[in-house]
C-alpha cells in the first residue's frame, strides 16, 4: 500500500459547504408545519416546587400546548446512568440523574418547569411570561466543603448527605514512603474549569411520522447512536423506527455527548402527540444553566521526595462539585484522579475523592475531563519542591520522568475505562527536551531575564508536562462502500463537530483503495446510515474510529483486487490498485475501474457463491484493549504588567507525541483550538456563582471567552511513539492542547512577578488580573 | 397584544425581497427562517459573538442586533453571495480552506463577513491589525492563528488582483 495521502496535510474535503453556508446545521432544519418549543426554567437554585399554573399560557394565541411534569404521565423518568460505577473496591456512589422537567424540587437555577409549544419561538417566549409559579425557596448549597457540614441543606432529600460519590485509589505505600522522604510539602490546591461554550449552543428538532411510524431527530449531540437507543427505549418505539442525525455541529468540546438532557427527551414524545415536527434551539443565557458544566474541585496535596528531588510518593484528598445530578457517574472524578500521576514515576500513591452534589448546573466532562485538575496538582507539588530542594523546575521533571524501557508502564490504579491504567508506549525525554530547546530555556533564564528585570520588565518562564489517556473503547465501526460511480462511499456511528472526520478518515481509504481523497464522501453521526458505535468523546475519534475505516478499507481492497483477478484471470498479485482503477503491473492499459468492479459485485444473473456478499463493500469493527496513552510538554514566555497585571504572551511552545499522525494539518488545529481553550481557562474564564447559586456573568460580554487578541501564535513540534494497541499506531490529540495551560499559566506568573520572594504561592486557577491584585496585595497588606 | 407588521423591501446578494414582517422580528431570524439564507449564524444573540455578522450597505453589522424593518431599503450582502455564480471562491473563502482556518465552521460566516469588509478598508493590514479586526469574532475550535494566516494570505491575493 502506497501512502499519499496518510500523514499528509490534506486540505478539508468539507471546508467548502461550511465557507459558503450551505452546510446543515440544527437550526437551519426547517420543516412544513414546525412548531417551536420555549423551555421556562427556574430563576433560583434551590426551591420546592407548590404550583404551575399554566392555564393562561395555554390560552395565549399562537400556543398550541403547554406541558408540565404531571402532563408527561409515566413518560416522566429519571434520566439513566450513564457510565455505571467503575470496579473499585469500596467505592460508594449515589447516582441521581436529571429529570426531563422539575416535578417537587428544583435542584439548579436554569432546570425547566414547563415547556410552550407555539406557532413560533417569539410566541412562545411571550407565553412563558404568562406562567405562574409558586414555590418556597430553600437555603442552596453551592460551597463544596459546607456541603458537606451537618448544617447544610441537602440537594437530594432521600440521601443522608450531599456526598454523590467517595472513591479510594492507592499504588504502592505511601506511609512509608513518606517516612523514608527528605521532603514532604502539602498545600491546598482550587481549580476551576468552566463552560465550553461552543459558539452553536444546542437543539433538537423531532419529526414523527405516523404514517410510517417512524421518528426522526435532529440533535447537536456527540453520540447519536446512545441517543437513538434510549429514545426509542423511553417512547416504546424499536430502534429501527428512531432514526437521530447529528448533523454539522458547530463545536462540542464534551458537554454535547451529555445525555438525556430534558429537551432531547422532551421534543420527540410533544411531536408524537401533536403529530407536528417542534425545534427547540438553546439561546445563549440556557446555554449557560442547561447545557453541562466542568467546574471546581479543591485538593489537599502532599508529596514526599528525595533530596534529589525524586518522587517517593503523592497523597492527594480532594473533593469534587458534580453540580445537582451526577448521570455521568465519576468519569471527571477519575480522570483527575488518573492523570494526577502524569509522565513521572509515582511508586506510591494514595488518593480519595468524595464528589459533592450541589445546586449548581450538571457538571459532565469538558475537553480535558479533569486531567487539568490533576495535571495542575502534580506539576504545582513539583514547582514547589524545585524551589525548596533548590531544583530547577525543568531538571525536577526530568529527574522524575519515566525512562522509555518502563513501557508498558503500570500505575495500578482504575481508570475511566475501568481497565487498571497502563501508559501503553512513550518516549517522554526528547519532549521535554524539545520544548526547552524551542523556547530558549537556558538562555532565558540565563541571559534574557537577568536584562528584563533590569529594565524593570516582568517576564517569566514556565514548562509543564502531561499525559492523556485517549482513545477507550469500547468500540467504533465503520461501512466503506465503493459505489458504482467510483466514488466510495464511508459511514461511521460517531458524530463530528468539527475534527476533520471528513479529510483524516478520507485520508486513511484513499491510500488503501487507490482513489483521491476527494472521491471518497465521508457519512457521519446518522443512524440510518451506520447503526452500532459509541461517539466522539476522550480523544478517541481517530483512534477508534480511524482504525475501524482502515480494517474496512482494507477488506473492500482485498475484493477488489480478488475480482479483478478473476476478471483479468491473473494472479492478485501481478495487480496494481492506483488512481481508481485495478490493473495489471506493467499494463497499465489494461485495468477496471472501481466502480465497474461495484457494478460486477452485484450480478444481474448468476447466484452469489457460498461465503461471498455481493458488493464492494465491506463493515469492520475496532475495539481496543484500552487507551492509548499521549503525552507532551507545554512551554512559555509570558510579561506581566505589574500595575495592571495584564498578561501578554510573548512565546508559546507545544511539544506533544500522539503516535501516528494522519493530518498533521489538522493536529495543529487540534492544538491551536486546545491551547486557546486552556488559556481561557487558565486567565479569562470563570464561572462566578453567587452564594445562592446565581451565575452572576452569564453573557459572553461578562464570561470571556480568548480573542484574536489573547491567543498567541504557537510553535508546535511532534515526536512518534505509535501506539502499539492499534494497527494505525494512533493516540488521540482532541484534548491535549488544553490540559496542562493553568500550571504552566501559575509558574510563568510566579516566575514573572518573582512571587517567590514575597512568599506568594500560586495554587489556584483561574486566576486574572484582579485575582492576581488581590493576591499580592493581600501579601503586601496582610 | 396583536404584533404590528411592516411591508419591507430590501436586496440580499442583489436579489431584492418583498416581505411582511413583524417590527420585533430580528434581522437575523429574518435572513434566516425568512428567506431561508440559513448561512448567516446566530451564536449569542447579544452582539458579542459576530457570527451573525453581515453586511449592510457594505458595512459589518451583526444580524441580531438589528431588526428585519431597519434593513427597509438598505442592500445586504451574506456568506451566500461571498462565492462567484461560477462556484469559484472568493480569495478570503479560498485562504481559509489552504490556511485551515475553520474546524467547526460555525463561526466561520461571521469571520468571512467582518474580514471581506475589514480588508476593502485596510488592504495591507500587519498581523497586530488583523487580529484587532478579528477580535469581535469568537472562535472556539481554532486559536486563531490560522484565521490570521489565511488573513495575511488574502490580503496579499486581493493586492495581486484588483
Amino acid at each position: 500500500m502506497t501512502t499519499r495521502f496518510f500523514g499528509a496535510p490534506i486540505k478539508r474535503n468539507e471546508d467548502k459547504k461550511l465557507l459558503t453556508g450551505q452546510a446543515l446545521f440544527i437550526d437551519d432544519v426547517e420543516l412544513p408545519g414546525m412548531l417551536h418549543a420555549a423551555f421556562l426554567r427556574s430563576q433560583v437554585a434551590h426551591a420546592r416546587v407548590r404550583h404551575i399554573d399554566v392555564a393562561k399560557a395555554r390560552k395565549h394565541p399562537g400556543v398550541v400546548a403547554v406541558y408540565t411534569a404531571d402532563d408527561l404521565g409515566a413518560y416522566w423518568q429519571p434520566g439513566p446512568v450513564l457510565v455505571p460505577p467503575p470496579p473499585i473496591a469500596g467505592v460508594v456512589v449515589n447516582p441521581r440523574t436529571q429529570v426531563p422537567l422539575v416535578k417537587e424540587k428544583v435542584r439548579h437555577v436554569g432546570e425547566p418547569l414547563a415547556i410552550v409549544i407555539a406557532e413560533s419561538r417569539y410566541i412562545a417566549e411571550d407565553a412563558l411570561d404568562e406562567i405562574e409559579i409558586d414555590f418556597d425557596v430553600l437555603p442552596a448549597v453551592v460551597d463544596l466543603e459546607k456541603g458537606l457540614g451537618t448544617s447544610s441543606a441537602h440537594v437530594h432529600d432521600d440521601l443522608a448527605s450531599n456526598v454523590a460519590a467517595h472513591v479510594h485509589q492507592t499504588k504502592g505505600d505511601y506511609r512509608s514512603a513518606a517516612a523514608k522522604a527528605d521532603l514532604v510539602l502539602k498545600r491546598r490546591f482550587r481549580y476551576e474549569h468552566g463552560i465550553s461554550s461552543p459558539i452553536e449552543t444546542r437543539g433538537v428538532v423531532a419529526q414523527w411520522n405516523a404514517r410510517a411510524s417512524q421518528m426522526t431527530v435532529w440533535d447537536t449531540t456527540q453520540a447519536p447512536v446512545f441517543v437513538r437507543n434510549g429514545l426509542a427505549a423511553m417512547l416504546g418505539l424499536g430502534e429501527r423506527q428512531v432514526r437521530v442525525i447529528a448533523p454539522f455541529v458547530g463545536g462540542g468540546f464534551g458537554p454535547k455527548i451529555m445525555m438525556f438532557y430534558p429537551e432531547e427527551v422532551c421534543l420527540p414524545w410533544i411531536s408524537m402527540r401533536l403529530n407536528r415536527p417542534v425545534k427547540w434551539i438553546e439561546d445563549r443565557l440556557e446555554h449557560f444553566f442547561a447545557t453541562t458544566h466542568e467546574r471546581g474541585q479543591i485538593h489537599d496535596a502532599e508529596i514526599a521526595l528525595d533530596r534529589q528531588g525524586r518522587i517517593l510518593g503523592i497523597k492527594d484528598v480532594f473533593l469534587h462539585d458534580t453540580g445537582a445530578y451526577n448521570p455521568y457517574g465519576l468519569t471527571v472524578p477519575i480522570n483527575s484522579q488518573c492523570t494526577l500521576l502524569g509522565p513521572y514515576v509515582v511508586p506510591a500513591y494514595d488518593s480519595t475523592f468524595t464528589a459533592v452534589f450541589t445546586n449548581l448546573p450538571i457538571v459532565t466532562p469538558y475537553r480535558g475531563a479533569g486531567r487539568q485538575h490533576g495535571v495542575f496538582v502534580i506539576e504545582r507539588l513539583l514547582d514547589l519542591a524545585a524551589r525548596e530542594l533548590n531544583i530547577d523546575p525543568a531538571e525536577i521533571r526530568r529527574r522524575n520522568l519515566i525512562p522509555p524501557d518502563a513501557f508498558p508502564f503500570k500505575n495500578e490504579i482504575i481508570y475511566q475505562d475501568f481497565q487498571p491504567l497502563e501508559y501503553d508506549s512513550g518516549n517522554y525525554e526528547p519532549v521535554l527536551d524539545k520544548a526547552l530547546e524551542i523556547i530558549g530555556y537556558d538562555q532565558f533564564i540565563k541571559r534574557d531575564q537577568p536584562k528584563l528585570r533590569a529594565e524593570g520588565r516582568c517576564v517569566g518562564v514556565g514548562i509543564a508536562c502531561y499525559v492523556e489517556g485517549t482513545g477507550i473503547g469500547p468500540y467504533e465501526g465503520a461501512k466503506v462502500q465503493v459505489q458504482t460511480n467510483g466514488k466510495v462511499s464511508v459511514a461511521t456511528g460517531i458524530g463530528t463537530q468539527g475534527q476533520g472526520h471528513f479529510t483524516s478518515f478520507a485520508q486513511i481509504v484513499a491510500d488503501q483503495l487507490g482513489v483521491d481523497v476527494t472521491e471518497v464522501d465521508i457519512v457521519t453521526g446518522d443512524t440510518d446510515q451506520f447503526y452500532w458505535g459509541a461517539g466522539t468523546f476522550a480523544s478517541r475519534g481517530a483512534v477508534v474510529a480511524g482504525n475501524a475505516v482502515n480494517e474496512a478499507s482494507r477488506v473492500v481492497r482485498q475484493k477488489a483486487l480478488k475480482l479483478a483477478s478473476d476478471a483479468f484471470e491473473c494472479a492478485e498479485d501481478d495487480l496494481v490498485i492506483a488512481d481508481g482503477k485495478v490493473s495489471i503491473v506493467g499494463i497499465p492499459q489494461k485495468f477496471i475501474r472501481l466502480g465497474e468492479l461495484a457494478q460486477r459485485a452485484n450480478p444481474m444473473r448468476g447466484a452469489v457463491k457460498p461465503g461471498t456478499e455481493p458488493g464492494l463493500e465491506s463493515t469492520q469493527y475496532f475495539g481496543p484493549p484500552s487507551g492509548a496513552t499521549a503525552n507532551g510538554v507545554h512551554a512559555v514566555i509570558l510579561e506581566i504588567d505589574p500595575l495592571t497585571f495584564e498578561l501578554k504572551i510573548l512565546k508559546y511552545v507545544v511539544v506533544h507525541d500522539c503516535g501516528t499522525v494522519i493530518n498533521p494539518m489538522i493536529l495543529a488545529g487540534q492544538i491551536h483550538g486546545g491551547v486557546a481553550q486552556g488559556i481561557g481557562n487558565a486567565f479569562y474564564e470563570k464561572l462566578s456563582f453567587d452564594d445562592q447559586g446565581q451565575l452572576l456573568n452569564a453573557s459572553l460580554a461578562d464570561y470571556l471567552l480568548p480573542t484574536a487578541l489573547e491567543v498567541p501564535r504557537m510553535e508546535l513540534d511532534h515526536t512518534t511513539t505509535p501506539s502499539p494497541l492499534n494497527p494505525l499506531g494512533i493516540k488521540g490529540a482532541g484534548e491535549a492542547g488544553a490540559i496542562p495551560v493553568g500550571p504552566l499559566f501559575a509558574q510563568a506568573i510566579e516566575n514573572a512577578l518573582d512571587l517567590a520572594q514575597k512568599k506568594i504561592e500560586l495554587l489556584e486557577i483561574p486566576l486574572s488580573p484582579s485575582r492576581l491584585f488581590e493576591l499580592t496585595r493581600k501579601a503586601d497588606h496582610p | 397584544m396583536q404584533p404590528d407588521r411592516h411591508d419591507i423591501e430590501l436586496e440580499v446578494n442583489g436579489t431584492t425581497y418583498r416581505r411582511g414582517v413583524e417590527s420585533r422580528t430580528l434581522l437575523s431570524d429574518f435572513l434566516r427562517h425568512e428567506l431561508l439564507l440559513a448561512g448567516t449564524h446566530v451564536g449569542c444573540e447579544h452582539g458579542v459573538c459576530g457570527a451573525c455578522t453581515i453586511l449592510v450597505d457594505g458595512a459589518p453589522v451583526r444580524s441580531c442586533l438589528m431588526l428585519a424593518v431597519q434593513a427597509n431599503g438598505h442592500a445586504l450582502s451574506t456568506v451566500e453571495g461571498l462565492a462567484a455564480d461560477s462556484g469559484e471562491l472568493h480569495p478570503i473563502q479560498k485562504a481559509m480552506h489552504d490556511h485551515h482556518g475553520l474546524q467547526c465552521g460555525y463561526c466561520t460566516p461571521g469571520i468571512l463577513m467582518t474580514m471581506t469588509a475589514f480588508l476593502k478598508e485596510n488592504p495591507a493590514p500587519s498581523e497586530d491589525e488583523v487580529r484587532e479586526a478579528l477580535s469581535g469574532n469568537l472562535c472556539r475550535c481554532t486559536g486563531y492563528q490560522n484565521i490570521v494566516d489565511a488573513m495575511m494570505a488574502a490580503a496579499q491575493a486581493m493586492r495581486a488582483t484588483p
